[in-house]
């Protein structure tokens, strides 16, 4: 059976953290991936950028909409994942309005952060 | 070199920035990949002119030397620096490697640089306030400082706002680029959203003391006739004849000390007569392409406000017509209200009443000061003043402009008596 973790935590508190705290969080993060590689557990997995690099797509009326952060509706709920490679913004917009449930709720792209023992940005 | 000429040579320079140190910018970030790296570069570039040219001369070709420079200026750091990273150095490396001969730059291509320039500011995945705040900050070259005044923000706020855009374009990618021909209508509809923004701030301010704030009125009519001379679409044309309609009144909608002064009591010689022969010129330019929009419309209506001699002579069926056209491209309860008051001039206030209170029924303008002021004006023409008396404390409270305050205080005022 394969599962999907999804991570959570408050912005605004990694935010506080000193410098030190984030590589170190990070660098755990990286040794945790190594050890749930080993235990074959591991299928894959990223760390996202913050929530202000969020572009949201609906299609309505086969019309696409683009804004700016993560607005899913709150009565909406998370239904799949597509992990994928394009160009830029503009080219995973493209892909992203063609998910068929875009009509119905919406798609949030949000770029994926390398992860590295120090120098974390935020 | 004598100092005559030193100083002559600093005018040249200055000069040479207020006219092109936005499109050296622009072609600066396509070449470097990065906002915060090309800002640097056009500094450096400049104060590369002010050491260099009192000796050298002035370059034939100012903007490719300002362009050729700033890029040598960046990758020359980005070497200095590159031990501590080696990603930039492979970007230094590659940026070194490329044909370094910028006398060859096409003049074409650093306008289609400006294009990209105000398309990426635009890009409807960044904020609504950040899209407005980077174009005035890259596109226009206001400081930091200009935009948080003329927005009544906190400076830091703005600056924080233009450092996660950038941030954001940079990490999201965000492409430097024209949109292609099936997005283009979509995202300039965004651009001319922006450019539209930036002139209604500053041609009835939200709020604050003053009516208007012209400077960014300027500003937004600089910006649109630039997108006009950039790419002659016909709602860039629009936009551009409707802006310059509107400022054509400027003088005209105020009095000396600040008082709001509506279209028909307004002195219509203090109209300015160039800006509206040449919104007129665009308006018509953009119809007759048969490819027009929203802002064609709203400015063939200012057209027709224009034309006439006095308020009397106004030709409300024309008008009552192009509001009909425009609802049926794009529906909105605005709209509908200013269609209800053009009826209302054409059929008397009764109809116009009824038309308002359908669209207050619906809820949709609930809280639209002008909406209730509207229909106070329609009661108290029709004698009914506890009625008018009503709309106009509801439109008062619905309003944080002085100036239009005052306006509606003066008519309840007027009511009373």
């Amino acid at each position: 059976m394969k599962y999907l973790c999804l991570v959570y935590y408050q912005e605004s508190e990694i935010g506080q953290m000193s410098a030190d705290a984030w590589d170190t969080l990070n660098s755990e993060c990286l040794a945790y991936g190594e050890t749930i590689a080993k235990s074959g557990h591991r299928l894959g997995g990223e760390a996202l950028e913050p929530t202000h690099t969020a572009t949201t797509v609906r299609v309505r009326n086969g019309r696409v909409s683009t804004t700016d952060g993560p607005f899913a509706e709150t009565k909406e709920q998370l239904a799949g994942f597509y992990f994928i490679e394009a160009e830029n913004l503009d080219d995973a917009i493209e892909v992203a309005a063609g998910i068929p449930p875009a009509r119905l709720g919406s798609i949030e792209i949000r770029p994926v952060r390398q992860l590295s023992r120090s120098g974390n940005t935020r | 070199m004598p100092q005559q000429d030193t100083q002559q040579i600093r005018d040249t320079v200055d000069a040479i920035y207020r006219a092109e140190s936005r499109r050296v910018l622009a072609t600066l970030i396509r070449l470097l990949g990065d906002f915060d790296l090309a800002e640097e570069a056009l500094h450096e570039a400049f104060r590369a002119a002010i050491k260099q040219w009192p000796d050298d001369g002035v370059p034939a070709n100012p903007r490719a030397w300002l362009v050729s420079t700033g890029r040598f200026k960046a990758v020359d750091e980005m070497r200095r620096t590159a031990r501590f990273d080696p990603l930039d150095d492979a970007v230094a490396e590659r940026l070194a490697g490329e044909a370094g001969d910028m006398s060859t730059l096409m003049d074409d291509e650093l306008e289609d640089d400006r294009l990209r320039l105000i398309f990426t500011c635009c890009h409807p995945a960044l904020p609504s306030d950040a899209q407005v705040a980077l174009t005035l900050r890259e596109v226009c070259g206001l400081t930091t400082e200009e935009i948080a005044r003329a927005f009544l923000t906190a400076a830091p706020t703005l600056a924080q706002r233009i450092v996660r855009a950038k941030n954001k374009i940079k990490v999201a990618r965000i492409p430097y680029e024209v949109p292609e021909r099936d997005a283009l209508a979509q995202r300039l509809d965004n651009v001319l959203r922006v450019i539209y923004l930036v002139f209604n701030e500053g041609y009835s301010a939200s709020s604050g003391a003053s009516l208007t704030r012209s400077d960014l009125s300027e500003e937004a009519i600089r910006l649109g006739r630039l997108l006009v001379e950039l790419l002659p679409e016909p709602e860039a044309m629009g936009l551009l004849a409707l802006m310059l309609l509107q400022e054509s009144r400027r003088a005209a909608r105020a009095s000396p000390d600040g008082e709001l002064i509506l279209l028909d009591a307004q002195d219509r010689s203090l109209w300015n007569r160039a800006m509206i022969a040449e919104g007129t010129q665009l308006m018509t330019r953009a119809l007759m392409s048969r490819r027009f929009g929203p802002y064609t419309l709203q400015a063939a209506i200012a057209c027709v406000h224009a034309e006439a001699s006095e308020p009397g002579a106004t030709d409300w069926a024309e008008i009552v017509g192009l509001y009909d056209l425009l609802l049926r491209i794009e529906p909105s309860p605005v709209v509908e209200l200013n269609r209800a008051v053009a009826v209302a001039m054409r059929d008397g206030p009764a109809a116009g009443l009824g038309l308002i209170d359908a669209l207050l029924a619906r809820g949709d303008l609930a809280d639209y000061h002008l909406a209730h002021a509207a229909r106070a004006d329609f009661c108290r023409r029709l004698g009914r003043t506890g009625e008018a008396r009503e709309a106009y404390e509801r439109a008062l409270a619905l309003t944080q402009v002085e100036p239009e305050r005052r306006f509606l205080q003066g008519r309840l005022n007027e009511l009373a008596h």
